[in-house]
């Protein structure tokens, strides 16, 4: 098993150099830069001389290859750089706003693991009655209904009905977690609720499945409980192809936080990811695509892991 | 013998058969399944019963409701499709059908247990085997873990299972077919059960395992006293191990009766023509095989009037009405209105003698093959192993004959056959066709003599391109490889399907629209297509029904008759190999174990494995399997990875002693044309 980890992270390596050469190429492929956006955004006159002094500033004039060498020497000694925009590390824009992000899709995908799973389970077992019917229409509308126009919904809901709105400032959660979980829990519910209908149609498809092995007729002739031959016999079996996409969505999740940031004027990752594109802010893009190549290298690895412990087959494969 | 002791204790219920009432008796049950075509009669109207400490024995073929009865009777129909529709099922004298969920549910496993074909899916993959066997224990007898586990220990001793109490944590992939199926029967045997219902357990394994199996349960029924309802298609079986038997066709039975009554003087012309059909390993072969016409009939539309009328050779008006079940010798009963008449006398066999080999005139000679697989091993630095599929084999096959390639699973003689065919490149060796080695002629030459070699595979479900009509299937190499025109085609595909007895306007259909017998059919004759030498058969019946089998084996016979194509013909099955083959090759774990002329060979097999093989594998007849020593072979087939060394046999070997351990043996002559590769002969 230790073997067999140690493989995977060292099979990592060679995807997020990938990742981290694609990135830099495409970067440099489109037109304009930085320099650009910040001194001829208002339409004011630079001369070339200053531009290329800004340029020089912030290393841009180097060779390409040059220019690579030192983000990759810069990544393997966790220097990220500096913002090209605001001059500040990228390491602490991205620190302040990471906790926040994280929090939100981990509330997310708690929520929606916690609803998926039994809602699936049921739909399967009451296939084609009315249960089932309602659950699946829930679930078809969640992947219908893109998440931040749930959530404008949601802040509508609570104004003109509740009389209320979230607070727009962002509390840590152990400076006051009531405060703090007033403000994320509706982004959380506006993202969650996708994710819930992905992973409950998977959980329900793949009970349904399960169910018709022959390992469950077998169970049954034993004489188990039907109550025990879905949560020991089906379940297990069934959760599998589900870990895959619960893992696969909460990275997904990350890049999906984009746009309902804006919505909720949540000043995270997804923010600044936004605002570094508009920028072409070079050194801040390539940080963040990293962190979400690094994030969904990480979670396939955990669910392989997952995988292991739940099946006795790959385990010792 | 303490161990059986102690599971007797408590129950006495070992009662001399045939004496008592019926433990279980199904009247009149008649289940329909619902389906996107409408309602399927799966069973109507069928009567059975089995008394305490008897085996019965359920026969047909696929479809025919022998399972689903069974099913029925475990109340475990696939929901919501599938209904009980009429009838009662009584048990200990209880009607079954009219048990709460949960009453029927206490009986499960505890007075009724059941055992599956297919050992491979029947275990929960992701639970260990010791929590598989506890399960029972606690829910019905309320065992505590050690009490439970104690007791599991005990069971896999009785189904012969070493090294219980570490097995027990271990998870059925480390369990082989067959041990599966042991792991399986100590789950029924686990609670005493009363009846102990077996779906074809053996269907799904090699021979020599199949028969430790029916052995196991043959002798663990009569020592503990349980009865055993068997379901399978093969009549050897039923010879071999039934009291009774209830023969099954269409949803209804045909025949029942006591086993060695039904086999001497059947009395359905259906038993008729199964028993006729059946290729035998104790008869030289006198020809054609005695076959049953068609196929069984759609269950959506079945006739009406007797069932089996269609495809009866001793039809009359009479049997446009149902015939009843009905007694026509005291305890054997049968459906058909002129079951006094039978058994008729068996028809006259009829013409194609087996072509006689054109000696001297080579096609083939395979010299030394050998095939390699690497396999890679687990973790970062695991390297490879290899598997030696195939080590030094050899065998000619002369213009117009026919060779027999036989083994167990395992035996590498699909690979052989892949690499024949060049599917596979060979590690070492030559395959000389017609003079040329294919291993090493220019991928030019390969493609042209490609049309001189064909092949017919095993699986006529998924060996036709399901999008593509049967014309289509069977013009294709027409006009691609010999170039013909679409008119020209056209007419080719139709002589092509008279010749292997499909009607013309089978052209248009797709494969779903046929039975497994009529793709087979179509499997051969775009073999036939490209007007080959040669065929490689890949188990080409071992898919099909024994009445359809009979009707593609005879079909394989009169095509080389008459269009002298030679055969490499790969099996399993010794009794379809020696019906068809002029020589046969016997292989084991990649090595060449026997090679002889047929005759030869099944009057004086002389490699311990060949006889095994013979030994293993029951005939059809219960007077003839009373005479024979049930001597299965022990042990389970090593893996191809780490082969034993010395004689791969020597494992499983009755002959074995020290020295097989060391010395590899040769394939030597030791009659004229019959070799083999034992150092004990």
């Amino acid at each position: 098993m230790l073997r067999y980890l140690a493989r995977r992270v060292a099979l990592m390596v060679p995807t997020l150099f990938g990742v981290a050469l694609l990135t830099f190429i495409m970067l440099r492929v489109v037109p304009g830069d930085v320099v650009e956006v910040k001194l001829r955004a208002d339409g004011g006159y630079v001369t070339t001389e200053i531009l290329e002094r800004e340029r020089a500033r912030l290393g841009l004039d180097k060779p390409l290859p040059v220019q690579f060498v030192d983000w990759m020497t810069g990544l393997v000694t966790l220097d990220l750089g500096n913002s090209m925009w605001t001059g500040r590390p990228v390491a602490e824009e991205i620190g302040v706003r990471i906790g926040l992000t994280f929090q939100v899709a981990l509330m997310a995908a708690f929520i929606s693991v916690l609803i998926a799973i039994p809602l699936g389970t049921i739909s399967a077992l009451y296939r084609d009655t009315w249960v089932d019917y309602v659950v699946r229409i829930f679930t078809i509308a969640g992947l219908a209904v893109p998440s931040f126009w749930l959530g404008m919904l949601l802040l509508l809901l609570l104004l003109t009905v509740f009389h209320w709105s979230p607070p727009v400032t962002y509390t840590p959660f152990y400076e006051n977690p009531l405060q703090n979980m007033a403000q994320l829990i509706w982004p959380a519910l506006a993202v969650g609720y996708r994710y819930a209908a992905v992973v409950a149609r998977m959980v329900r498809s793949s009970i349904i499945e399960v169910m018709r092995e022959d390992y469950i007729r077998t169970a049954r002739a034993k004489g188990v409980f039907e109550r025990l031959v879905v949560a020991r016999h089906a379940m297990r079996n069934a959760l599998l192809p589900a870990v895959t996409v619960i893992g696969l969505e909460f990275a997904f999740l990350l890049g999906g936080l984009v746009v309902t940031e804006q919505v909720f004027n949540l000043n995270g990752i997804g923010r600044l990811f936004v605002e570094a594109v508009s920028r072409n802010d070079f050194v801040l893009i390539q940080a963040l695509v990293m962190l979400l190549a690094a994030v969904f290298v990480t979670m396939n690895l955990i669910v392989d892991v997952l995988y292991g412990v739940l099946d006795p087959r790959v385990r010792n494969a | 013998m303490n161990q059986v002791l102690h599971l007797d204790e408590g129950c006495s219920h070992t009662r001399p058969p045939g004496v008592d009432e019926p433990i279980l008796s199904v009247e009149g049950l008649v289940v329909e399944f619902d389906t996107s075509r409408g309602v399927v009669r799966a069973v109507d109207g069928v009567s059975w019963s089995v008394r305490a400490g008897e085996t019965l024995a359920l026969v047909g073929e696929s479809g025919c409701g022998k399972s689903v009865s069974a099913l029925a009777v475990m109340r475990l129909l696939a929901k919501p499709a599938g209904r009980i529709a009429g009838g009662r099922i009584m048990f200990q004298g209880q009607d079954l059908l009219s048990l709460t969920e949960g009453q029927m549910r206490e009986r499960r496993g505890r007075d009724i247990a059941m055992i599956f074909q297919e050992p491979m899916t029947s275990l929960n993959p992701v639970l260990s085997i010791g929590l598989q066997l506890a399960e029972p224990l606690k829910i019905h007898m309320g065992m505590s873990d050690a009490q439970a586990r104690e007791r599991s220990i005990e069971l896999l001793g009785l189904v012969g299972i070493a090294d219980a109490e570490r097995r027990l944590a271990q998870y059925p992939h480390h369990f082989s077919g067959g041990m599966r199926q042991r792991v399986m029967i100590a789950i029924g045997l686990a609670c005493n059960p009363r009846l102990i219902i077996a779906d074809e357990p053996t269907t799904a394994l090699d021979v020599t395992i199949q028969a430790q199996i029916l052995e196991l349960m043959k002798d663990l029924s009569r020592r503990l006293g349980i009865t055993l309802v068997l379901i399978t298609h093969n009549l050897g079986i039923v010879a071999r191990y039934a009291d009774r038997v209830a023969v099954m066709y269409a949803g209804r039975i045909a025949e029942e009766g006591p086993a060695a009554r039904v086999f001497a003087a059947p009395r359905h012309p259906y038993t008729v023509g199964l028993l006729r059909s059946v290729p035998r390993l104790d008869r030289a072969r006198g020809g054609m095989l005695e076959t049953i016409d068609g196929a069984p009939p759609n269950m959506l539309h079945p006739p009406t009037g007797c069932r089996f009328a269609p495809r009866c050779r001793w039809r009359q008006d009479i049997c446009a009405t149902d015939p009843a079940l009905r007694q026509v010798v005291p305890d054997q009963s049968s459906a058909c209105h002129f079951a006094e008449d039978m058994p008729p006398p068996p028809q006259p066999l009829s013409g194609h003698a087996l072509a006689p080999p054109n000696a001297g005139a080579m096609l083939l000679e395979v010299k030394g093959l050998t095939k390699h697989f690497p396999v890679r091993m687990r973790g970062f630095f695991g390297g490879t192993a290899t598997v030696r599929a195939a080590q030094d084999v050899s065998f000619r096959i002369g213009r117009g004959e026919t060779l027999g390639l036989v083994g167990e699973s395992g035996c590498g003689k699909t690979t052989v056959g892949r690499v024949v065919l060049q599917l596979e490149k060979a590690t070492g060796g030559q395959i000389l066709f017609d003079g040329e080695d294919l291993a090493t002629v220019s991928s030019r030459r390969m493609k042209e003599l490609r049309t001189r070699i064909q092949v017919i595979f095993q699986d006529p479900y998924s060996s036709l391109n399901p999008r593509m009509t049967v014309g289509g299937t069977i013009r294709e190499p027409l006009r691609k490889r010999l170039g013909f025109s679409a008119i020209k085609a056209q007419a080719r595909v139709e002589e092509l399907l008279d010749q292997v007895g499909l009607l013309r306007e089978m052209a248009d259909r797709y494969p779903h629209q046929m039975s497994g017998g009529q793709r087979q059919r179509v499997g051969i004759a775009r073999a036939l297509a490209m007007e080959p030498d040669f065929i490689v058969c890949d188990e080409p019946v071992s898919a099909l029904d024994v009445s359809i089998q009979g009707q593609i084996v005879n079909l394989l016979a009169e095509l080389q008759g008459r269009l002298g194509i030679a055969y490499l013909f790969i099996a399993h099955d010794l009794a379809v190999v020696r019906h068809l083959s002029h020589r046969i090759v016997v292989m084991y774990l990649g090595r060449v174990m026997e090679s002889a002329d047929r005759d030869a060979l099944y009057a004086e097999p002389l490699h311990p494995y060949t006889r095994a093989l013979l030994d293993a594998a029951p005939i059809p007849d219960p007077e003839v399997e009373r005479g024979r020593a049930a001597r299965a072979l022990t042990g389970e087939l090593p893996s191809p990875l780490s082969p034993p060394q010395g004689c791969v046999f020597h494992t499983r070997c009755p002959l074995a002693d020290a020295q097989c351990r060391s010395v590899i043996p040769p394939l030597r002559e030791i009659r004229p044309g019959h070799m083999a590769a034992c150092i004990k002969i």
